[in-house]
């Protein structure tokens, strides 16, 4: 299945689901990390991790092994 | 319901980069108190304004995106929201702060916020930046959808803060409304059931919001200590039930929630917030481009970080001088009106130098915030942990550690200050707690002292010379011993899972200089306010450990002739005046010798003896505790030289030369040498810094953890050191 650490710079996916009910989980849900949501790989970070992406509106970054957790699907 | 005439307690909650502290200053002005809440690292930060109807208290909870209360920060702002943190009081409004621009998110925690029955109103701040967009909000109909009063502000510029402390009053007089739910009835009803059996077993009424909380927390620590009561130990059997139905219903924990509360958002912003279509091309993502890019993203990073470095090296030498000098001339003043004698002693060496120790730091502290204040204001802080963040995960640490770290290189003290922009409880620990095995500045005069006694070898053609080695390996061995430290301290001392590194990358502004200056000049108060009055008692304590016992008259008497004479002098040189000058500082010499510093150095020979040292090393490692560059003094006293020489006094280095033990052997050999060097760059030496540890940490615990965990290592270090060298040396 396809994670957002798999998308390349520049495309939009939507979201799933987000795996796991622990705190990192739930901390990607607040941030508005909800299944249904789109969202876009702006880019990674100069030393490959952590990547940036844009949600609601706003940039956001996380980490790759973060990233693996949010299970998407690409916009066609 | 307060009355409206009457004093008021209000709270500003908001998501972290939201402006909250810009609003508190705007509002308040300077904070009246800043520390701690009891027991924890989190900042307690109290101010107070008045109206026209009397006085309002503000409380500025920590920057926080949820109240479910999984870290300190976020526990803490539960406590004091609930009227259960029990030195603020009960809370009169809540003041929620948005980011006008980032509506969506930000209202999230707006939604649990309402939900406390608790009068509140609504700030958009950074108004300025929507009014320069095309976004467009019908602050009407929003106001009337959300059912709060909504203010418009832009704190950066005080606008919008006559508005504010109106709708205070307003939100006062009016009090709190039950807001309406915006989760579905199955889960309203599993509540309900809740509660009624809560309060069969004998509970006293719980509010909607926390037993909400019970039901969507996964090991929440409420749930965990209510279940300990006898007639409640069913609790967290009813809950998994609640939450197997609701999941079965398709309802599932903790989805739900966040589902739930952005849904109801998205709901009461359509129509109401109009936003231009989505862009990725805006001209904060084109510089995030350049700012992020693989390369130069690296390139600039390391300009920032080194010209950040080399202003709080140089720049602050300038103003350290200029304070250095000011204290010589306060002394000499001293000098003009008092007497030699036991009272000037403590001014001289006692309180001017205490002051002196405590402001020497302040330069170091002002630069560094001012730097961090401009890059986080302008939006590069963010971006900075974002391309270190990898590198720093090797130490077990996050991007955020970075600069504090870094900073430590120079001076630990503003290093340790500088760990507030980590969120994380345990990165921020783990980060304060090596800080100071980096080398600092002070660590430099004592490497310059003993350097003359490594041969001065060249290789390569005389461009590689082994004291050129010595000194950069004195540099980099703190930085590599911290490395398993902190894997250690990681390991052993806060165990459980590495947080999320989910970090919000604000878009670049210009930064505002009112924000700068306040974040300096808090900073800076909150150093000489808290840690400086530790740091200052210390020095005395110190200078009264190296006086006492000791019979001073003659020394005294001794000093005033000598005065008497310098201020007759004719300019020719005196031998009479030299002899007495040398039997001045003969009687000094003895006098530390049977100080209670020179009898603590004394016993403790058989412990530095493994180490090469003699006692006179000794009690200048003792002496050095307020600071390590205290020892040259010290070493500059013990051997009869005065106290005020340098590390490049070649009197000095001449007399540490042709010290001897008792057998004849010198005492500073290469491996004594390496030895004390290697303890200074892993000693904990330093009071400012374990007093900033106290003040930091808000506990005693942590500066003695670090004393003790840095003096073994130093210790060890240094024992490993001399008899390699020494083996090495000699085989």
């Amino acid at each position: 299945m396809l994670s957002l650490a798999d998308l390349r710079e520049g495309q939009a996916a939507t979201i799933l689901e987000v795996s796991g009910d622990d705190a990192i989980a739930v901390r990607l849900m607040e941030m508005g990390l909800t299944d249904g949501e789109q969202i876009k790989l702006i880019g990674f970070a100069p030393l490959g991790d952590p990547l940036e992406i844009t949600i609601r509106g706003y940039r956001l970054s996380l980490r790759c092994s973060e990233a693996k957790r949010v299970l998407v699907e690409l916009v066609v | 319901m307060a009355n409206p005439t009457s004093s008021l307690t209000v709270a500003l909650v908001g998501n972290p980069n939201t402006g909250k502290s810009t609003l508190f200053s705007a509002l308040c002005g300077v904070p009246a108190r800043v520390g701690n809440y009891p027991g924890v690292t989190v900042e307690k930060k109290l101010g107070k304004y008045r109206d026209d109807s009397g006085e309002v208290i503000v409380v500025d909870l920590p920057g926080t995106y949820s109240l479910s209360a999984r870290t300190m920060d976020e526990m803490v702002s539960v406590d004091v929201l609930l009227g259960r943190q029990s030195d603020v009081p009960k809370l009169d409004v809540i003041v929620a702060i948005a980011d006008a621009t980032n509506l969506e998110r930000n209202l999230y925690l707006f939604t649990q916020l309402r939900q406390l029955e608790i009068p509140i109103i609504l700030v958009l701040n950074m108004w300025d930046r929507v009014l320069a967009s095309s976004m467009k909000v019908d602050l009407a109909q929003l106001s009337e959808r959300l059912g709060v009063t909504v203010v418009v502000a832009t704190a950066s510029r005080s606008s919008g803060i006559q508005e504010i402390k109106a709708a205070i009053r307003t939100a006062a007089a009016k009090g709190s409304s039950t807001p309406e739910s915006l989760f579905p009835p199955e889960f309203q009803a599993e509540c309900d059931t809740l509660r009624d059996w809560m309060k069969a077993s004998g509970e006293p009424e719980m509010q909607s919001f926390l037993v909400q909380r019970l039901l969507l927390d996964i090991d929440s620590a409420h749930a965990q200590r209510l279940s300990k009561q006898p007639e409640l130990k069913e609790l967290p059997n009813r809950i998994a039930e609640a939450r197997a139905r609701l999941a079965s219903s398709g309802q599932r924990v903790p989805a739900l929630e966040t589902k739930c509360r952005y849904n109801w958002i998205r709901s009461r912003l359509a129509g109401v917030v109009d936003r231009p279509a989505e862009d990725t091309d805006t001209l904060s993502d084109r510089i995030d481009h350049v700012l992020t890019h693989r390369v130069w993203g690296l390139v600039i990073f390391a300009a920032i970080m080194f010209a950040v470095f080399q202003c709080i090296s140089t720049g602050a030498s300038g103003m350290m001088s200029g304070i250095e000098t000011l204290q010589g001339a306060l002394v000499t003043w001293v000098h003009s009106w008092l007497a030699p004698g036991t009272l000037r002693s403590l001014i001289d060496d006692g309180i001017i130098a205490g002051v002196g120790s405590v402001l020497i730091f302040l330069p170091q502290i002002l630069i560094l915030f001012f730097f961090i204040g401009v890059l986080e204001d302008c939006g590069y802080m963010a971006r900075a942990a974002f391309v270190m963040d990898k590198l720093m995960t090797k130490l077990g640490l996050s991007g955020k550690s970075f600069l504090p770290l870094m900073s430590s290189f120079a001076c630990a003290v503003p290093g340790i200050m500088a760990t507030r922009v980590i969120e994380n409880t345990r990165d921020r620990m783990i980060t304060i707690l090596v800080a100071p095995l980096m080398s600092c500045s002070a660590r430099l005069p004592v490497y310059i002292l003993l350097i003359s006694f490594i041969p001065e070898t060249h290789w390569l053609g005389g461009w590689i010379g082994l004291r050129g080695v010595v000194l950069f390996a004195m540099h980099v061995l703190g930085l590599v011993v911290a490395i398993p430290v902190a894997w250690l301290l990681k390991r052993f001392f806060f165990p459980g899972e590495t947080a999320a590194f989910v970090m919000e990358l604000p878009s670049y502004k210009l930064p505002s200089p009112k924000v700068v200056f306040y974040r300096v000049w808090e900073r800076g108060q909150s150093f000489v306010g808290r840690a400086g009055t530790l740091i200052f008692c210390t020095a005395v304590l110190v200078w009264a450990a190296g006086y006492f016992p000791g019979d001073h008259t003659e020394v005294h008497q001794l000093t005033r002739t000598i005065e008497q004479r310098e201020l007759q002098a004719t300019g020719d040189t005196d031998d009479e005046l030299e002899a007495m000058r040398a039997q001045e500082r003969q009687l000094n010499g003895a006098l530390i010798k049977g100080s209670l510093l020179g009898q603590a150095g004394q016993a403790i020979e058989p412990i530095v003896k493994p180490l090469g040292w003699d006692w006179r090393i000794g009690v200048g490692v003792i002496a050095s505790f307020p600071a390590r560059e205290v020892i040259i003094a010290t070493l500059g006293t013990i051997y009869s030289l005065g106290g005020d020489v340098d590390e490049e006094d070649s009197g000095l280095q001449d007399a540490l030369a042709s010290s001897r033990w008792e057998d004849g052997r010198p005492v500073y050999t290469l491996p004594v040498a390496l030895s004390i060097m290697v303890f200074f760059a892993l000693c904990a030496q330093c009071a400012a810094t374990l007093m900033v540890i106290k003040r930091e940490t808000n506990s005693w615990r942590w500066p003695i953890f670090t004393f003790v965990y840095m003096t073994t290592l130093a210790y060890v270090g240094s024992f490993i050191t001399y008899n390699l060298a020494s083996w090495v040396w000699v085989g």
